[in-house]
């Protein structure tokens, strides 16, 4: 059987992790690298580096922490931030990246999705939305990191994504981001039923029974945290434990 | 003994290259070489073909590098040397996909290549993620792995093997998914070893030591 998948998610600025990690035994707690091999050897099933800068300038810091995360660890990595073209889809996969996340780009332009998937497969592109709440049951995709409303609806804009080739959504709810009060759920379960892709659900995880929220009332097929991993608040093995017991199916390690 | 893995500018690579060379270097098994090169693969003693995206793309990716597939075909019919395929690689050892268009495989595993259709309509597609083995036959690249080790897939095609002796493993995700094929000096796994941690990982060093 399928297993739901915990994706812990490192903020990346300038080759460096900008939110602070609490894991013990780390020599450089700045290093993604080092970061990913922790998790990869704690039992992540997935890897999410997330360039929030992404400038032209440091593009080639993402590409050597891609190739240095490929060397050390043997699992799935996806890479967001920044993601405009083809071409930049093509450089972060040459450098290691398993999947590359397209989010403002493909709003502006949702055919560079279709020429990505065309190009590489849907199987590796990942379509990133940002999505607040306007009105009760409707949600508007919000883009660079939240700031700039673009008047699209949430659920609408992801059925058009999936049909130009996106392999995935990776669903933010802005509302509820950084907020610890659990997944946005009627968003959440609106876009996952809405499209025949996997959605991973992110954005508001304090607790674990948020965890189990997103994949038994959101409908989503994974969860994406950060704070309540990287603080130590939860360990992945505690989170699966959780979920397992709640009646999800996990790759207990 | 060197190994070789066909870049056909399909995917990504390193992680691939990676996982064969430090498997490699705990089994001895010698070299491990990116390559397009035909004459390469001629000298290889070990052949890897790896594949990311649509069948027919794949396939027309590695006739797009002159001589590559002749010697591709060279290596497994006339010189019998191990042949892994991985993931669309493994898809392209049967005998047909039928991805967009019906295309034409190398026939090594018959059968066909289909869309995935689970009996449960809410189970999405692509089939995403972390899913259990089944082992249905021995096989010496599956020494070590048994059923209910974890292997990472990723992909909304499957192959359909028409004997059924050349399925080595499967997966459930609304029906049987086909694994693990092989026979004779062949074998294709549909899931990513390279991403696959332990299992992954054990299988990779199982081939570079099998010597059919």
């Amino acid at each position: 059987m399928l297993k739901t998948r915990i994706i812990p998610c490192l903020d990346v600025a300038d080759g460096r992790v900008v939110k602070g990690v609490n894991f013990v035994d780390l020599i450089d707690a700045g290093d993604p690298v080092e970061q990913a091999q922790a998790y990869d050897a704690a039992g992540a099933d997935e890897l999410c580096f997330l360039d929030i800068h992404a400038t032209h300038e440091n593009r080639g810091t993402m590409y050597d922490l891609a190739t240095r995360t490929a060397e050390h660890c043997f699992m799935p990595l996806t890479i967001g931030g920044g993601v405009r073209t083809v071409e930049d889809v093509r450089n972060l996969l040459l450098a290691g990246a398993d999947k590359v996340s397209f989010n403002s780009a493909a709003v502006a332009d949702p055919d560079v999705v279709a020429r990505a998937a065309d190009k590489f497969g849907s199987q590796c592109i990942v379509c990133a939305i940002d999505a607040k709440t306007v009105a009760p049951g409707k949600w508007e995709i919000f883009t660079h990191g939240g700031r700039k409303p673009t008047g699209i609806d949430a659920v609408e804009f992801a059925k058009t994504i999936v049909a130009k080739g996106a392999g995935e959504i990776l669903l933010t709810s802005m509302d509820r981001d950084g907020t610890k009060q659990g997944f946005n759920i009627p968003l959440t379960r609106a876009i996952a039923d809405a499209v025949p892709v996997p959605v991973i659900a992110s954005g508001g995880v304090g607790t674990l029974d948020h965890l189990v929220e997103g994949v038994t009332e959101g409908h989503a097929s994974a969860v994406l945290a950060a704070s309540i991993f990287h603080f130590g608040t939860y360990t992945i093995a505690e989170a699966k434990a959780h979920m397992a017991a709640a009646g999800i199916p996990m790759r207990l390690t | 003994m060197t190994t070789v893995l066909i870049d056909y500018d399909s995917g990504n690579l390193h992680s691939a290259e990676k996982a064969f060379q430090r498997m490699a270097a705990e089994t001895g098994a010698g070299p491990v070489i990116v390559t397009s090169d035909p004459d390469l693969v001629a000298r290889a003693d070990r052949v890897v073909l790896p594949g990311d995206g649509a069948f027919p793309a794949c396939r027309r990716g590695l006739r797009g590098f002159d001589g590559l597939e002749e010697a591709l075909i060279d290596a497994v019919e006339a010189r019998a040397v191990p042949f892994l395929g991985i993931c669309v690689g493994m898809q392209m050892l049967a005998s047909w996909g039928r991805e967009y268009e019906d295309v034409e495989g190398f026939g090594w595993i018959p059968g066909e290549v289909v869309r995935i259709e689970p009996s449960d309509p809410s189970l999405k597609v692509p089939h995403m993620g972390w899913n259990d083995l089944v082992i249905d036959r021995p096989h010496p690249v599956l020494d070590g792995l048994q059923t209910g080790d974890h292997a990472y897939f990723v992909h909304s095609y499957a192959m359909r093997v028409d004997d059924p002796d050349t399925l080595l493993a499967h997966a459930d995700y609304g029906g049987p998914v086909t694994a693990i094929v092989g026979k004779d000096t062949v074998v294709g796994t549909q899931f990513h070893p390279e991403k696959s941690q332990r299992a992954g990982l054990n299988l990779i060093a199982n081939f570079l030591s099998w010597r059919p």
